[in-house]
């Protein structure tokens, strides 16, 4: 370590949490959905991507980029709300790997769908907020960090619901024993809808929060879900907590590692870690034992 | 107000239920006993939606309930402890009490009264009400699982061996509060393998055997002689 400057090492932290923290966003939305419905959603990507691309055109038409990231959010929830209905509800407690062909075909859809939409140039969303600012020796750009608060942010507000909210514990309560759950008089179905619903809100979110960095294309989601999906994994399948502990863990590894390797190469270290993870601890890093 | 008429039900190819008929009064609490894998508690899933019926119907005070989805039954008064209290494990005492008491309608004087009345009988639920529901004993669960069906303010709770490995002083408790529940007008269809303490609480009992109902009589007959009891339980 005697090699690398504080400053680097530094620098490389805030880049770790901010990118840990967008990563939490789409990874939270992943993990609601498979803890509740035992769904392993290979849509969400592009679900992304399409919350992305609507808020592409909300910005065009309004210039707007909060009511691009509203409008968006609503319209790819309603869209979540829609597929549950349509595509998973008549697969409920079927093999897993039904559910996991559905969603892999609704993924194909969707890209392809936003292929003949929007064609395949990429569209551009302006950051809302501009400027740069001093962090050690570079300009770092203040809408990452804005990016990063945003995320926490909405993070939080679903933490707050889940906890307190009278549908967060019906959410919880769903998750934990479907069948209980509907003896107590929760309407169970309406809660599946619902929590697909909030993921798919909450990826179309991430979409146009993290559109103004890379541009809007039909593959803006491919990276994060990759990634959203070792976080899931590493962070025990379901856990929401461990979900976000992982998120960031894990973008701070790589944060670290692209000090020693390329960027690129940087990523295999979240891969190691997923494959440790499954080796030695298959339930997840940041979940409690179970007794 | 709770009629099986010909019930019967499959767990996939078996055929567990061979033409169940029972009924429930108002009020009235209701044996129904067997040996292990009689179907005793495939009857009470059947009634909640849970398994479905394939032949015969279920009533509840007139409506045809057996096309139902099971979230709807709650809310014509019909609660439900289920056989391994499924409590849910990671939500506390209180949540646990919210799934039931966070219901369209519910004002907060009555969900305060509700919440009061249930830790008035189980005050150890108050105790623990900040407590994850997985980490209490086996018997405050129990007490949990009741609970949690008493807030929904039910005309008919089906019981499903709520004494099943619980010490005998917890048992005394279960009866205690069985007979409480009676008192306040509730009607109660128990399953048990218990024999004296469902004759004790019961006033009709039902014996059930190979999926099918084979003898009913008044809890006072049976517990004057027990021929019956040794008949098809054995005990």
């Amino acid at each position: 370590m005697g090699a690398i400057p504080l400053d680097q090492f530094l620098v490389q932290t805030v880049n770790g949490l901010v990118s840990g923290m967008i990563l939490a966003l789409v990874a939270s939305g992943l993990t609601l959905i498979f803890g509740i419905m035992d769904v392993v959603n290979f849509a969400h990507g592009d679900l992304l991507m399409l919350g992305a691309f609507v808020g592409s055109g909300i910005f065009l038409s309004t210039g707007n980029f909060w009511a691009a990231l509203f409008v968006a959010v609503v319209v790819i929830a309603v869209l979540g709300a829609v597929l549950q209905l349509t595509t998973l509800r008549p697969l409920l407690g079927r093999d897993p790997l039904t559910t996991i062909l559905a969603t892999f075909g609704v993924s194909l859809v969707l890209q392809n769908y936003a292929l003949w939409q929007w064609g395949p140039s990429a569209r551009k969303i302006t950051e809302p907020i501009g400027g740069q600012f001093q962090l050690l020796y570079l300009q770092y750009p203040v809408y990452r960090i804005a990016i990063a608060l945003l995320s926490a942010a909405i993070i939080g507000g679903l933490w707050l619901f889940m906890k307190y909210g009278k549908y967060g514990i019906w959410i919880r309560a769903t998750t934990q024993d479907r069948v209980m759950a509907a003896a107590m008089g929760i309407p169970v179905p309406a809660v599946h809808a619902v929590v697909f619903a909030i993921g798919a809100g909450m990826a179309a979110a991430s979409g146009v929060l993290f559109a103004p960095l890379v541009g809007v294309t039909q593959t803006i989601g491919l990276d994060f879900t990759l990634r959203a999906f070792v976080v899931v994994v590493v962070g025990g399948m379901g856990n929401l907590g461990g979900s976000i502990l992982a998120s960031i863990f894990v973008s701070l590894l790589e944060a670290y590692a692209s000090l020693f390797v390329s960027p690129a190469q940087a990523v295999i270290v979240s891969f190691v870690a997923l494959v440790l993870t499954l080796l030695f601890r298959p339930t997840g890093l940041f979940v409690p034992t179970p007794k | 107000m709770l009629a099986l008429r010909d019930v019967h039900a499959h767990y996939g190819k078996s055929h567990v239920l061979h033409g169940v008929s029972i009924d429930v009064g108002p009020g009235e609490v209701v044996g129904l006993l067997g040996r292990n894998g009689v179907g005793k508690s495939t009857t009470l899933k059947t009634i909640m939606g849970l398994v479905r019926a394939s032949a015969g119907s279920v009533t509840f005070e007139g409506r045809d309930i057996v096309h139902l989805p099971t979230h709807r039954l709650p809310g014509y008064g019909i609660g439900y402890v289920p056989e391994d209290r499924r409590v849910f494990r990671l939500l506390t005492v209180l949540e646990n009490l919210r799934t039931g008491l966070d219901r369209a309608g519910m004002t907060p004087t009555r969900r305060d009264a509700l919440l009061e009345k249930v830790y008035r009988h189980f005050p150890v639920l108050r105790e623990r009400r900040h407590q994850a529901g997985g980490t209490l004993s086996g018997g405050e669960q129990q007490m949990l699982a009741i609970a949690r069906a008493m807030v929904l303010e039910p005309k008919i709770i089906l019981l499903d061996e709520p004494t099943e490995g619980l010490m005998p002083r917890m048992v005394g408790q279960i009866r205690e509060i069985i007979e409480v529940l009676n008192a306040e007008g509730v009607a109660i269809l128990l399953v048990e393998q218990n024999v004296p303490l469902t004759l004790a609480v019961s006033s009709r009992v039902y014996i059930m055997e190979k999926g099918t109902v084979r003898h009913q009589a008044p809890a006072a007959a049976l517990r004057a002689d027990d021929a019956v009891i040794h008949q098809y339980l054995g005990v």
